[in-house]
């Protein structure tokens, strides 16, 4: 149906053709620009440029670092929307950036296996295998486009098909949250196995180059993190597009009041859906460009406790808030890699008081303590 | 609706129960507690599936085919017992969630409200005397106002039959007097069915009441005849009105 009954009137209706939400005015996109020329350019910058012993040189170990920091904050995007905005909390966003940083790990080893950089044409763990074929399903990775193809598909089809599953069922609250947990526990024994063909626990690792740049060279480390800074900026971008326009009232609706929305005719499935998808695919980008910085993706990055993690970054930075999200993300991954490093010992016991405590005290998170209504800010 | 039956565990919410509303009609239910005037919001709605029976909208549209949404998309608009509006979300925002258009993903990506739907939105806030509550959120509205509210984002809708659950609990006598024009207003362009609880609200927009008792209709009438049958004096308004 259409809004046939009104349109009676619409001889001006002409020029009513429905234009798309903004995501930022003018002064918004400036600022925008600024931080995002600051943060992704003026770090590496100050890196390259100046020399070691300047009070301003950025120091070669801090660049992949922040280049990790980045793709944390892209997941806490993607946790947020599907968590903040929708109110569908997942514990199993962890299977999705792993996905994805295979996917990267698969391109990276058999790229450089076959430009002969190992002793063998194979990637290094199949010799230490004793395997002498690659898997079939290893085809054609050593292709860019195929690789960036799966990375799109792989991640999106699982989310697509799991979702669909999931919802289509009204599962919903702490049941779906802990079928996603049990969704990234199934996959890290699957990935666990040798048989699996994916390097067993041991995973991918020994990267050598990206598209032909060494990734041991600071030039392509400073590239690795301006890239993961831009598609946060993207990503960025887009999220606050999906949660200004229609859609995101929507979601909202969902959140807070499903039935209410059913009765409205709006199909919850689709919506939800969607968000869970897109939601996922961030995620997966983000492994994508967090594993060549990193150097190595093994299954433990499925375990159930790194994909709490990432909802507590949500919940420290504040739910239903992008930029908290972010901020969260950041937050915690600084105190973690101080924390881990001056004291070891206490990390765990340091995320566990804190979540109490932004439970207890902070439900807006941090970005709550400056006030403001949930969801308005992003 | 015809010979439609529910039951709960082997409780008959709704027992054989047939009930036919013309286009444009105004309908109050009433009913004595558990008498299944909620389920059989439930059922037309399709939050429930009747175990028989049969539910027709128009000619054409089996209601028990169709999917919650789908039975909204076509034209039958729902409040609920407790007003249900979108805390989180401004008045102004829930009405234009309401708003009669293609609710698929794809379109809400896209959509903002066009000049003509912005005047229907204008009329919706004159109508239920929001205006001025425009950009609040709609969780701070009075509990009476949360009525209109859902009431007006019924209208957004373009509906062809709204069912009306308890429309005046909780509104003080000045609003229930409001609700009570406004309801009358509407009948005529859409058939309405009111349930209702309160008989002075009831007696001021009835035209023609259907009474419920234990599942399915004890009485049909105009509220004077529905008054004076004995059957209905026993079960129900023997209590109220002796």
């Amino acid at each position: 149906m259409t809004v046939a009954s009104h349109s009676g009137a619409g001889t001006s209706a002409a020029s009513a053709k429905p234009c798309p939400p903004r995501v930022f005015g003018w002064h918004g996109w400036a600022l925008f620009g600024t931080v995002l020329a600051l943060l992704a350019g003026g770090i590496p910058l100050l890196n390259l440029a100046l020399p070691v012993d300047s009070p301003l040189h950025v120091p070669d170990y801090l660049i992949p670092l922040l280049g990790r920091f980045a793709c944390y904050a892209l997941v806490a995007l993607a946790m947020d929307l599907i968590w903040g905005y929708c109110g569908i909390l997942s514990l199993g966003h962890g299977v999705f950036f792993a996905l994805g940083g295979y996917i990267m790990g698969m391109h990276l080893s058999l790229s450089a296996a076959q430009a002969g950089l190992y002793r063998t044409a194979l990637p290094p763990f199949m010799e230490f295998m004793q395997r002498d074929s690659l898997p079939w399903f290893w085809t054609g990775f050593d292709h860019p486009l195929w690789a960036l193809l799966m990375l799109l598909l792989v991640p999106g089809l699982l989310a697509f098909g799991f979702g669909y599953l999931a919802f289509r069922s009204r599962i919903r609250g702490v049941y779906f949250s802990i079928i996603t947990q049990a969704l990234t526990y199934a996959m890290m024994l699957l990935f666990f196995l040798n048989e699996t063909g994916l390097g067993g626990n041991n995973g991918l690792t020994d990267f050598k180059m990206l598209l032909g740049f060494s990734l041991q060279q600071p030039t392509t480390r400073a590239a690795l993190y301006s890239i993961a800074v831009a598609s946060v900026a993207v990503a960025y971008v887009l999220c606050r597009y999906v949660v200004r326009a229609k859609v995101g009232r929507v979601l909202v609706g969902i959140r807070d009041a499903e039935t209410r929305l059913m009765f409205l005719g709006y199909n919850p499935l689709h919506y939800k859906l969607f968000v869970w998808t897109l939601s996922a695919l961030l995620c997966a980008i983000a492994g994508a460009l967090y594993v060549p910085q990193a150097g190595i993706i093994n299954p433990g990055e499925m375990h159930p406790a790194n994909s709490i993690e990432m909802a507590i970054w949500v919940a420290v930075g504040g739910r239903g808030t992008l930029l908290g999200a972010m901020l969260g993300a950041l937050v915690v991954n600084g105190a973690k890699s101080w924390l881990t490093a001056a004291y070891p010992d206490l990390w765990l016991f340091f995320l566990a008081a804190l979540f109490i405590a932004v439970t207890l005290w902070l439900p807006g998170g941090l970005l709550g303590l400056m006030g403001g209504r949930r969801g308005e800010k992003a | 609706m015809e010979s439609v039956s529910v039951s709960f565990d082997g409780f008959k919410a709704l027992n054989e129960l047939s009930l036919y509303v013309d286009e444009g009609e105004l309908r109050c239910i009433i009913g004595p507690n558990g008498a299944g005037k909620s389920t059989l919001m439930d059922v037309i709605t399709g939050k429930t599936r009747p175990d028989t029976g049969s539910v027709w909208f128009g000619q054409t549209l089996d209601c028990l085919r169709l999917e919650p949404w789908e039975i909204a998309a076509c034209g039958i608009g729902r409040k609920f017992q407790k007003p249900t509006v979108f805390e989180q979300l401004t008045v102004f925002e829930n009405l234009e969630m309401a708003m009669q258009a293609d609710k698929r993903v794809r379109a809400s990506l896209l959509a903002q409200p066009t000049p003509v739907q912005r005047q229907q939105l204008d009329e919706v806030f004159t109508l239920i005397g929001l205006t001025t509550a425009r950009d609040r959120l709609a969780g701070l509205l009075s509990h009476g106002q949360k009525q209109w509210l859902e009431i007006g984002m019924l209208l957004m809708q373009n509906p062809r039959m709204l069912l009306v659950d308890e429309p005046v609990a909780g509104m003080t006598p000045g609003e229930v007097e409001r609700t009570a024009e406004l309801l009358n207003a509407l009948a005529g362009k859409h058939a309405v069915i009111v349930v209702e609880h309160d008989m002075a609200f009831v007696r001021a927009i009835a035209r023609k009441v259907t009474v419920l008792h234990q599942g399915s209709v004890l009485a049909e009438g105009s509220m004077d005849q529905v008054q004076a049958d004995p059957r209905v004096q026993e079960v129900y308004l023997g209590q109220v009105v002796a």
